[in-house]
């Protein structure tokens, strides 16, 4: 076939990186050469656009065993154990077909852990879509919601993965570009981690799994670019996932892993046969010589072109010992699972296709894995942004602040999310010491006492005002998330969500966002060991808020976790950290910005990084020293909504605090570096703060049935805890039965 | 008491039942793979929860035709204690040796979470150490845990006092608040909740582990 500039096109491929191709290959490529070179060199999988800005980020540290480049990150947690994890999107797939969109979503980062030679022991979710009701969009979105919600269940629970936790917000600009970012944690022995570098010429490349068929071929194309009405007809693309394929392809992976025959092992993600055999080889620095005839196939008359592209899933790829193929084939027999030979392992660097006696492709592997363009897109512009930095007049429309809170707990952002993780099953394997609704999600390794605490955190409204400042709020809210439990946060990975990296406006977002992560991921010794980017999250021009999403990772010693909800009458409601006011300015980022007053203005609240860092401390010490009956960080909807959260049907508090001339401010500015925490000994509380140099306050305590918060002369909010809950629990039931 | 835990493809709740009883309990546990044709020197079996065979078909319907079933029959049939957790309980409905069948839940979502008990009866090998009317919390995980049977099915279940447990708040739409049934010689039990979830003081609830003492003081009767 001539390859023709529309045919370049249609690949997504420019002219200019059709030129570097037809350079580094010294020829034309065929058209199987073409497809396969589109992949590789999308934005998915070559992060392209994102590549130089990434190498930027903090990635080594104490804990770290493995940094970016492999399927996961990997850490040490102790006792010769080891935990990978990582976060990936699968957004674009979603929102084209919402269940199996995210149901693959999860089984993609499934295999990511797995593939390492960790079995996967958690699974948290970051979602964002658009609003449910009021817009024209609304029934689709709530379409979408339940779509994506039992797709995540669909998988995780079948494949018998807990789903501990995660974060679900509710914008606009998410109606045509839903959210949907996945995190998995595995753990094994340090000594029993497999990587994904081929190497041993000569040995049996052996392909194990479901078979091949015509789904997501040109997924990761799909991945990259933005929608526009014809995007609907892209739904062949999306992949259809079977969480009972990849159970099996889990345990009789694992049991694989255990004859010592295996060298290497990469799952076929994006691009599947394609990335998992260049990349292997690219590692390893050697070749990989693959016949397509021996692909197990479900379609009769598959062309090289489509088994190359084809992202059919639970399909893995390794490299076993030669002479020792039968105890490979011995297990995934045994699983009732395909596993065939279906190339080798040459000295010449080389990735080569055949099929029915031809040569299809013939490419040098660091050609696909690394000589990929590499862009320094312009960003020399402001952020895009269309707020005002000012409060816009006649915003305070409400003084009923009572009515404000209740409609507050009740708002979709910030309402019970139990309607969706009720769906999941977040206690398979008895390990979910905290699980959802809780600040961050703890779950103890039994092999060695510890126990890992894991949060994601992302606020596109924040990141939309200032992505820097937005950033590094996210990282320190996660991190604080990870304190109130107890933990030591030790590392991260993060998702990076953005539009159009070819709008300079677009791509100065997402530097800035970087530049944000670097800065407070060093800060708070969170080195990045992965993550993911997605981009081209528009739909016909209009672009989602720029959304990094950090997943931080703490540790800490197996025992029971402090609880969010209140436990008695009587006990000490302290303010670690303090009150710390916001201004007006920053109040234009709040929640009670966006339900309340219906605006958006400002910038995100102001961080001090070393402050945050001695109130996490202090908050750490003072969880290990068991004077904490209860914990809660401050976060979306400041003091008031906290509050309200830790309260219980049965248990209630009386507080008082200094009220200004604006007390919304006062009740729901969304100030950072505070936690709210009961106790019975708020001198030895007070004694830690001192000692990390923080304030505490004092503001109350305990009570049964009743939310009082007042300046002491007269009760602001005054509401039976019953009412409160009835609020928190109703909206989600309601709006998607 | 030593305990084997049968392993389908997609069972994966095999390992917390594994753990409860081998940590939390002391006792002994190992897993049977699906195709064994005998158990081995066991006293007691458990069919643990999960997605056997990923509920193609209908939940169970495959994992029952897999060949340690036939011995599983005869170990029942031979007076040994059979306990069917979930897809165990779906797997035991599936094979006969329960009545009834386990429909979608009545709101048509997968439910996770925990649910109050009420132990009907205290007659039988798995609920002996338990006391009559008390209130047990343990957790449900299931999407296709709606008890039915025929009225007739019923009434025998209930003349029979072979209703181990009831949910306080049905969740799934179950027949008559129905959580768990015994067999006619009541040395099987299959029940929707998770007994084996709720054995660690660390999971919240240690209201499970009564079943399991319950059948540790029964079996020197049995293997007599």
């Amino acid at each position: 076939m001539t390859i023709t500039p529309e045919l370049i096109a249609q690949h997504q491929l420019t002219q200019a990186e059709y030129d570097k191709i037809v350079s580094l290959l010294g020829r034309e490529p065929s058209y199987t050469e073409l497809g396969v070179f589109s992949v590789m060199w999308s934005e998915h999988c070559s992060y392209k656009s994102s590549r130089i800005h990434l190498k930027t980020l903090p990635t080594t540290g104490k804990y770290v065993v493995q940094g970016p480049g492999e399927n996961a990150g990997i850490i040490d947690i102790g006792d010769g154990w080891v935990a990978a994890f990582k976060i990936e999107s699968h957004n674009h797939p979603s929102y084209i077909e919402p269940f199996q969109g995210a149901a693959t979503g999860v089984g993609g980062i499934l295999r990511d852990i797995f593939t390492m030679g960790a079995r996967p022991v958690a699974v948290l979710n970051s979602l964002r879509f658009g609003l449910l009701e009021g817009t024209a969009t609304s029934e689709h979105n709530r379409r979408i919601v339940s779509g994506v919600v039992s797709g995540i269940a669909h998988y995780g629970n079948c494949f018998g993965v807990p789903t501990v936790g995660g974060e679900c917000l509710f914008e606009d600009c998410y109606s045509g570009n839903p959210l949907v970012n996945v995190f998995a944690l595995g753990v094994c022995k340090a000594d029993e981690v497999f990587f994904a570098k081929a190497s041993g010429i000569g040995n049996p490349v052996i392909y194990v799994g479901a078979k091949t068929g015509r789904d997501g071929i040109h997924g990761a194309s799909m991945a990259s670019a933005e929608f526009t009405e014809e995007s609907k007809q892209k739904r062949p693309n999306v992949q259809v996932g079977d969480p009972f394929l990849e159970k099996l392809l889990l345990e009789a992976c694992i049991e694989a892993m255990k004859t010592g025959a295996i060298v290497a092992i990469q799952d076929m993600g994006a691009a599947g046969l394609t990335s998992s055999s260049c990349e292997m080889g690219d590692r390893g620095g050697v070749g990989i010589d693959i016949n397509l005839d021996l692909v197990p196939q479900r379609e009769k008359g598959m062309t090289a072109y489509e088994m190359l592209l084809s992202e059919s899933q639970e399909r893995m790829l390794l490299v076993a010992e030669k002479g020792r193929e039968e105890e490979v084939f011995r297990v995934f027999r045994k699983w009732g699972l395909d596993a065939v030979t279906i190339g080798v392992v040459t000295d010449d660097q080389k990735l080569r296709i055949r099929h029915k006696g031809e040569v299809m492709a013939e490419i040098p592997n660091p050609a696909l894995a690394q000589e990929g363009p590499k862009y320094d897109r312009p960003h020399n512009v402001a952020p895009y942004r269309k707020a005002p930095v000012e409060a816009p007049g006649g915003w305070r429309k409400s003084s009923d602040y009572q009515s404000d809170l209740v409609k507050l707990i009740a708002s979709p952002d910030l309402c019970s999310k139990r309607w969706i993780w009720q769906q999941y099953d977040y206690q398979v394997r008895t390990n979910t010491l905290a699980g959802p609704g809780s600040d961050a999600a703890v779950i103890r390794i039994k092999e060695n006492g510890t126990s890992i605490a894991m949060s994601l955190d992302g606020n596109g409204r924040y990141c939309y005002l200032d992505p820097r400042l937005g950033a590094k709020l996210a990282v320190a809210e996660s991190c604080r998330n990870l304190s109130t439990t107890g933990a030591l946060p030790v590392a991260a990975t993060n998702n990076l969500n953005f539009g159009n990296p070819e709008r300079p406006e677009i791509m100065a977002q997402l530097v800035e966002a970087i530049g944000g992560i670097r800065e407070a991921c060093a800060f708070f010794e969170t080195p990045i060991t992965g993550g993911n980017v997605s981009l081209y999250n528009e739909t016909l021009g209009e672009g989602i808020y720029p959304t990094p999403v950090l997943g931080i990772v703490g540790l800490m010693k197996t025992a029971a976790p402090v609880p969010v909800a209140f436990q008695r009458e009587g006990a000490a409601v302290v303010l670690l950290g303090g009150l710390r006011g916001t201004n007006e300015t920053e109040f234009g980022s709040s929640e009670y910005a966006k339900v309340i007053a219906g605006e958006l203005w400002g910038t995100p609240p102001a961080l001090d990084m070393l402050y945050e860092k001695n109130v996490q401390s202090a908050m750490r010490e003072i969880v290990a020293a068991g004077l904490a009956e209860s914990a809660h960080d401050l976060s979306d909807g400041g003091l008031a909504v906290a509050l309200s959260e830790s309260c219980t049907e049965v248990w209630g508090a009386n507080i008082q605090i200094p009220l200004s001339g604006t007390p919304e401010i006062d009740l729901f500015g969304e100030a950072p570096s505070r936690i709210l925490l009961t106790t019975g000994d708020t001198a030895r509380v007070a004694e830690i703060a001192v000692k990390f140099g923080i304030e505490i306050a004092v503001l109350g305590s305990t009570m049964k049935g009743q939310l009082q918060i007042g300046d002491g002369t007269a009760w602001t909010i005054d509401i039976a805890t019953s009412d409160l809950k009835t609020a928190f629990e109703s909206t989600l039931p309601a709006l998607l039965h | 008491m030593k305990v084997g835990v049968i392993v389908f493809p997609g069972s994966n709740c095999d390992h917390d039942a594994w753990y409860a009883v081998q940590h939390n309990l002391g006792q002994q546990a190992e897993f049977i793979w699906h195709d064994s044709t005998s158990l081995g020197d066991i006293d007691a079996v458990i069919l643990p929860g999960g997605f056997s065979y990923g509920d193609y078909l209908r939940c169970g319907a495959i994992a029952h035709l897999s060949p340690v079933m036939n011995a599983v029959k005869k170990f029942a049939a031979d007076g040994g204690l059979v306990l069917g957790v979930c897809n165990g309980f779906q797997i035991l409905t599936e094979s006969g040796l329960l009545p009834g069948a386990l429909l979608r839940n009545r709101g048509l979502q997968f439910i996770c979470k925990d649910v109050q008990l009420r132990v009907e009866s205290t007659d039988s090998p798995f609920t002996n150490q338990l006391e009559k009317g008390s209130v047990l919390r343990v957790p449900i995980a299931h999407g296709d845990g709606q008890y039915f049977a025929e009225p007739a099915t019923l009434d025998e279940l209930e003349a029979e006092d072979r209703v181990a447990f009831r949910y306080l708040d049905n969740p799934n739409g179950s027949a008559r608040d129905i959580a768990g049934i015994f067999n006619k010689q009541r040395n099987v039990l299959g029940l929707m909740p998770h007994p084996e979830r709720a054995c660690d003081p660390l999971m919240g609830s240690t209201d499970g582990l009564g079943v399991f003492h319950s059948m540790i003081s029964a079996i020197p009767a049995l293997t007599k």
